[in-house]
């Protein structure tokens, strides 16, 4: 069973709509037994940096979350907000992150024809190969996915990039550590090809 | 790079779609949950559900509709309409929508959007705006469904939105509504230029090219259309489409 992480933050109805349609068995919840009791784990999160890291601390899941991704080494995918909180710090705000990925979250720089927030639908690259990316960018129908963000993550380990695209500057849309996942777009709101992420996260052994 | 957004925009009333000319006469086009599952199928890239009675008649969102259109929704999806509170936005949230569109309730007071963008971050408010040409030529912001001037410019306007914490400014041209005579390119590109958030334009697409040339014309990040995704042919026969343009031409 795969637990999305219900602390408050986040558009779960989404993510458990899009894992119903590809068939997993899924749950919210903010219970510990829960969260002990899943093979994945599902981070949502939208909004600010600082308020999101408050919000999942005062859910006193922190640890528990911890000991089941860094220890357990259950696979555990984090989206837009859900995947910088993997980070450790950002330029956000001043809370420290979940610091399960060496990494920062930077803000993009205001330039010249370059609206802020990035929002919209942008194609990916692959950075490397990976079984959570099968199925997905035939080199005639790259994959696109819906992003809103206004920082991006910064990983100091370039092997930890696992998806860039383009915003005026090359940036990391998804990273991977192991059995941590980030994925700053929303694979929930990304029709087919978000569907074949989360059919591929189902079956990721 | 980020591609240019193409976005059905969908009138509610009374649990019909619904098409209007110049925001009157709406015309019943079909079942909002039939059309959505269509145009989920089309890979759209966004929806905007508005509920164009739901401020007029001071009735919340319906709720239980919108759920269910949400539960169809594998793209991002905005809902605009009867949101007055905090409260109705917690809900709408909690049912799977990714943003709310204001219009009516920040005309009346500002603070709702400071409220919901402090909660849900900007990207989740949208603030819309419906604008007529005036008898001496400039622009005026007007409420309740196009019914009342509020003597507002609208460039004033939407910088205040955006001060107050919008992530995207939704624009509409009520004398173009429904027309199909394209866009009012003026009004557009005077707001696209007097903001840094993203700007939709609304009103008045009747072709492909109408899209493709208000790209080329202005920065705008989104257009967003209604007669042009619902109706085929002279006779305004309802039949639901989705352009395939060729992506290049988007950047």
């Amino acid at each position: 069973m795969i637990v999305v992480v219900d602390y408050g933050v986040g558009n779960i109805a989404s993510v458990l709509n899009m894992l119903k349609r590809v068939g997993a068995k899924a749950i919210a919840s903010n219970s510990r037994s829960d969260i002990e009791s899943a093979e994945k784990l599902i981070l949502p999160g939208v909004g600010a940096f600082d308020a999101g890291m408050q919000t999942l601390r005062k859910s006193g899941l922190v640890d528990v979350l911890t000991e089941q991704v860094m220890e357990k080494r259950k696979p555990v995918m984090g989206i837009c907000l859900g995947s910088q909180m993997l980070g450790m710090r950002s330029e956000e705000g001043s809370e420290p992150g979940l610091g399960w990925v060496d990494m920062d979250i930077v803000r993009f720089e205001p330039r010249e024809h370059r609206k802020i927030p990035h929002m919209g639908w942008n194609e990916i690259v692959a950075a490397q190969e990976h079984p959570i990316l099968d199925g997905l960018n035939g080199l005639d129908n790259p994959s696109r996915f819906y992003f809103v963000h206004s920082y991006y993550m910064s990983p100091r380990d370039e092997s930890n990039i696992l998806l860039s695209a383009n915003y005026d500057q090359l940036f990391t849309a998804a990273v991977v550590k192991d059995n941590v996942f980030g994925f700053q777009f929303h694979p929930e709101k990304s029709h087919k090809f978000g569907m074949q992420l989360f059919k591929n996260f189902v079956e990721l052994i | 790079m980020l591609r240019k957004r193409i976005i059905p925009c969908l009138l509610l009333k009374d649990r019909g779609l619904v098409k209007t000319v110049k925001f009157k006469d709406p015309k019943y086009v079909g079942d909002p949950i039939n059309a959505i599952r269509i145009f989920n199928e089309k890979e759209v890239d966004e929806l905007i559900l508005l509920d164009i009675e739901a401020s007029v008649l001071k009735q919340e969102p319906n709720y239980e509709l919108i759920a269910e259109v949400a539960g169809e929704c594998f793209m991002p999806i905005c809902y605009g309409g009867g949101i007055k509170t905090l409260a109705h936005a917690d809900k709408l949230f909690a049912l799977g929508v990714e943003k709310i569109s204001i219009n009516a309730a920040a005309l009346a007071d500002l603070s709702i959007i400071r409220e919901i963008a402090n909660k849900y971050g900007s990207q989740s408010v949208v603030g819309s705006i419906d604008c007529k040409k005036s008898f001496w030529g400039g622009y005026t912001v007007y409420a309740a469904s196009g019914s009342v001037d509020t003597k507002r410019s609208p460039v004033e306007w939407a910088r205040a939105l955006e001060g107050a914490g919008v992530g995207e400014i939704f624009i509409n041209s009520i004398d173009r509504d429904g027309t199909q005579k394209g866009f009012d390119t003026t009004l557009i590109d005077s707001i696209v230029k007097s903001v840094h958030v993203p700007v939709i334009a609304c009103g008045g697409a009747g072709a492909v090219s109408d899209l493709t040339d208000l790209f080329e014309q202005t920065n705008v990040s989104a257009v967003a259309a209604g007669s042009l995704f619902v109706f085929h042919g002279k006779h305004r026969a309802v039949l639901i489409s989705y352009p395939t343009i060729d992506i290049a031409s988007l950047r």
